[in-house]
Formats: structure tokens, sequence, C-alpha cells
């Protein structure tokens, strides 16, 4: 089966608007992470990752068409389409959007009628930012919990080994809004200051909005541009919101992963985890770290700069790692302390330098979904 | 050429109606999307108690999966982590969003928020059938029966699944339809070609 490669990404979030000035702050330990006082989204203060109120994104006439999930999605693309040669207007060019809820905000300021219904629907968003770069192709939508990002690059690898498209974008995004934030709440799931990921007094996530785009090719364009080697999706079968206490099923996409790209668990060289600062998740994925035997391996989660970014995580946190790999750099897990999981694993505290050749990215979500993805220099 | 894949089994629920291998099984004119559920969850017999808690959407998927699968012991003879499932609607969450959005106003109910996503009523087939395969939720503006019958031809082929429940399952107030199909590599009964032409056949019978 052909090669895919990763020939352009971008990642817009609080911290920058590429990829480059996002990696750069990372390096530096800057988080996006801080207390917001918005009643028109929590009561109480909260800590979380959000873009500055009123801000655009795009600058044409037309914005006002846009809402903001829209605009975060056409800045990104638009951004990461600078690099390369790729023509959506192409018929072998394919655009996939991840999301979990879009333009859900509107339901908190409009009036709930068939016409709200229609332009809050995915399938209006995907069309407009479709028809914004003239993509040919109907627009691919996923919307899988929080693995939709990373399963949006496992989704475009798989169209493109199987040669029904040559170029996939793959562009996700998240913004946050009461709708988002309350339910987080409601489940007593939200951490009371910046998240710790695998800490021992770990107490929660915080959320994020962001956007975030690869393109995704049959042929590279440089000698530096990474791979997208292999991937598996698989299901708890256990809780719709809580995960699976053995964690197995994240071993097994794991490990089907691994075997795909016929790498040991000493090839690894780190581990890109969802590590989302929750009790339950960070345990089950250190049980599923450890049965693949990855207990050396560094893990960092990066969801302590910015927070849990829903629809835009498997993408942010796969191309932040990508320019590690890039830049033989492992960036460590900010929040983390003192080792909290029943696992041994190697959780990444600073920054390591070191020659690298392959990283696992693993994600996992509501409703028992698990992705794990292998990303490899060429 | 590509090995051939068959529907060995399909479920379409829609207008009130309940079509098994496009038979009709089951129709009652409930006044509402809701009643019509419970009562054919009431007519399928089946003792599962988590289904008086889910929406409306993993409800119609639930028992569209049970129908699709009763009596198929070809289920049976795969291991967990190889069957798939595929799932495909318009509305995403929306109705569930709404839902959610209005004891927000009140006190916002975790037991809502859970089901604001789509790709639950996956996560619920999957719990109740002990599935762990490869899952995904796409959206699309109508069935998309091209894309469906490609990308789970492609799972077949890429080995990744060996079993596939595929299809559609959408709802958003009193406005519903569910169509999933059970599929295979080996032909069975009754069995009919897993092609564009089948899905859209099928989709359309109610």
């Amino acid at each position: 089966m052909k090669d895919v490669f990763i020939i352009s990404d971008n990642i817009l979030s609080p911290l920058g608007n590429t990829s480059a000035e996002n990696f750069s702050k990372l390096k530096d330990n800057i988080s996006a992470v801080k207390q917001h006082n918005n009643p028109s989204i929590a009561d109480e203060p909260f800590y979380a990752s959000l873009f500055d109120a009123g801000m655009h994104f795009i600058h044409e006439d037309n914005t006002y068409t846009y809402t903001k999930f829209e605009q975060l999605l056409v800045a990104s693309i638009q951004q990461a389409l600078q690099k390369g040669d790729v023509d959506p207007a192409d018929k072998k060019t394919l655009l996939i959007i991840s999301t979990t809820k879009g333009n859900i905000s509107l339901l908190e300021t409009e009036q709930c009628n068939k016409a709200l219904q229609k332009r809050i629907a995915l399938t209006t968003s995907a069309k407009l930012v479709a028809d914004h770069f003239h993509f040919i192709n109907q627009p691919l939508i996923i919307s899988n919990a929080c693995i939709s990002g990373l399963l949006g690059i496992l989704t475009g690898m798989r169209l493109i080994k199987n040669n029904h498209y040559e170029n996939v974008i793959v562009a996700g995004a998240d913004v946050i809004s009461k709708f988002i934030l309350s339910g987080f709440q409601s489940f007593q799931a939200l951490s009371k200051n910046i998240c710790k990921p695998f800490d021992k007094d770990r107490d929660g996530i915080n959320l994020g909005e962001a956007a975030a785009t690869v393109i995704l090719s049959s042929y590279k364009r440089t000698e530096n541009d990474i791979k997208v080697v292999s991937g598996s999706v698989s299901n708890d079968a256990n809780h719709i919101s809580g995960p699976s206490r053995t964690g197995d099923e994240l071993y097994q996409a794991i490990n089907i992963a691994m075997k795909d790209a016929k790498l040991n668990s000493t090839d690894i060289d780190f581990i890109s985890a969802h590590g989302t600062a929750t009790m339950y998740n960070d345990e089950m994925e250190a049980k599923a770290i450890a049965s693949a035997k990855l207990e050396a391996a560094p893990v960092n989660s990066l969801k302590g700069f910015y927070g849990h970014t829903l629809g835009a995580a498997g993408l942010i946190e796969s191309i932040i790692s990508i320019h590690s790999l890039q830049q033989n750099i492992v960036l460590p897990t900010k929040g983390f302390e003192e080792h909290g999981v029943s696992k041994s694993i190697n959780v990444c505290t600073e920054i390591i330098h070191k020659p690298l050749q392959n990283f696992l990215k693993t994600a996992s979500g509501f409703g028992g979904c698990n992705a794990a993805v292998i990303f490899s220099k060429q | 050429m590509t090995e051939e894949k068959y529907i060995i089994s399909s479920c379409v629920i829609s207008n009130s109606s309940v079509l098994k291998n496009n038979e009709i099984i089951f129709s009652c004119n409930d006044d509402d999307l809701h009643s019509f559920l419970i009562s054919l969850y009431h007519f399928i017999k089946t003792e599962y108690p988590k289904f008086y808690k889910m929406d409306n959407l993993s409800k119609l998927g639930f028992l569209a999966s049970e129908i699709l699968i009763k009596d198929e012991e070809t289920v049976k003879k795969y291991k967990p982590g190889e069957i798939g499932i595929v799932l495909t609607n318009a509305n995403s969450s929306l109705d569930a969003d709404e839902k959610y959005f209005q004891s927000v106003k009140e006190i916002a109910s975790p037991a809502l928020f859970v089901y604001t996503l789509p790709n639950i009523v996956i996560g619920e087939i999957c719990i109740r059938n002990n599935f762990k395969g490869e899952n995904s939720f796409f959206v699309f503006e109508n069935f998309n029966a091209a894309f469906i019958q490609q990308y789970v031809r492609d799972l077949f082929g890429n080995n990744i699944v060996q079993l596939c429940i595929c299809g559609w399952v959408d709802v958003l107030g009193e406005n519903y339809k569910a169509a999933l199909f059970l599929v295979s590599k080996n032909k069975a009964q009754n069995a009919v070609l897993f092609n564009e032409e089948n899905l859209d056949r099928i989709f359309k019978t109610v």
C-alpha cells in the first residue's frame, strides 16, 4: 500500500496562528489555560483556554455569514494551504471536518426553530467552509466524540491508501460555550486549576477552543514530511461516559497499530497521550500503555497547555508531536508533578533532546471509543 | 477485483413501521416517537433496563440493532474486536442537544449531556453486544450509500473488520429514520450483494 505524508499543518489556538508559533510557546512552557470570569459561559470563575471575546479570524467582507466555528475552520485551512500545491478544486482532493459540537452555541442565543436547526446542522457549516475554498467533493464530517480529530487523520490516511483520493485536508475545531462547559461541569469533570495529567492530585480537565488542520498526500514534498503509518479504532463496550477499567480496548487499538506498522515497543520513541487529567481516563491509558509494554517510552499530555480542545484535540496533539519528531524534541507534560497512576509509565517532565523516529498518538472519548495512530519519519 | 460482500440482514424503521429483511414485522400508530419506541421495545420482548435511560436516537439505534442481529448466529462466530459499527445521520445529536440545553436553564443534567454526541448510539450497541471493533460516526445531509459501501468495503479489504453493522440512524423531534445493514464476507440465505443499489433500495422501502 502507498505511503501517506503530512505535507502541511496549522494550529490556530490562543497561543498563536501557526504551528511554529504554537510549538515555540510550548517549548517555552507557556500555557493558554487561565482563569476566566465570564457569566455568559458559567456563573463561577473557571479555567479554560479561550480566544479573546469578539475576535475575528478571517478578514473578508462576508465574515458575517460565518460563525466563530466556521471562521476558525476557514482560517486554519487557509493557513495550511499556503504551504504546498494542493488544489481544493481537484477531484482527487477531499476535505474532512472533525468536530464534536460545531455551532451548538447558537442554541444559547437564538430562538429554536427549523431555520436554526438547519443553521446548526454540521452539513451547513461544512458546505460553507468547502464552498469558501471551492472544493468540488462533498466534505466528509466526522463527529465521534473526543477521538474525532485523530479519527479524521486515520480516515484520511485510509482513503488515500485505498486510492480514493490523492490529497485529504483534515480540519477540526470546537468552540467553548455555556452548552459544553455546563455539561462537563455537571459531570464534575472540570479541574479547579490548570489540569494535572497523570498526577496523583489530578482533579479533572480544562476545556479549550482551537482549530487545526493537516494536509495528507500520497506523495511527499520534502524529505522532512512525516508519514502517517497506521492506526486503529476500538470500543470499550463498557460504559458510555466512563472509560474501560482495564485499558484492554485502547491496548487492542495500540497493538493493531504497532503490528500494522511492523514496530516493536522499543521502536516507539514517545507517546502523545490523551491525558485528560480525569482520574479514570489517565488510569485507563496507563494500563493500556503498560499492556503494550511501552512503560519506558516518554509520555506527554498537552492538555495543560491547551485544555481539551475536543474535535481539534487529536489534530493539535498530532501536529505538535510531528514537529517534535522533526526537531528531535519530546515536550513535557505540563502540570504533572507526582506519579499518580497504577502503572509505572514514563511521564515526560522536562524537554528531552534525542534522535526520534516514531511516535504513537492515542485518544479516547465518550461512547467508549479509542483511537491509536503511529507517525514516523521517512 | 475485490471480493464481494453481502448484506445478510437489514432493518428499517420509519413512518411507524418496522421492516426486517424487507418484511413488515411491526407497525403502530402511537401519538409520538417516544411512545412508538416504547411499544416497539415491548414488541421485541427484550429485557434491557438501560433502554429506558437512553435518548431517542440511542433508543432507535438500539432497537434497530436488536432486530437486525436477532437470530443471526454468525454474530457469535467472531471475536469482539472483529465486529465494527459505522453509522451516519443528518442531525448529529441535535435532538438530545435541545433537550439537554433545556435542562441547563434549571440544573444541567449529566444524564442528558452524555447523549449530546451522535456516536453514543454506537457505544450503546457495543455495550449491549460486547462489540469492540472499529467504530465511526459520519454526518451527511442525506443517506450516502456510495460512501458507506466504499468505506465498509475498505474495512473488510484491509482486514479491519470481519463483520460490520452500518447504516443510518437519525432523530430530530418527531422525525426519525433508521436503516441498519449487517454486512458479511459470507453469503447467507436471502443475502443480497452489498452495493450502492441495494443499500438505496432497502433504505427507501418505507
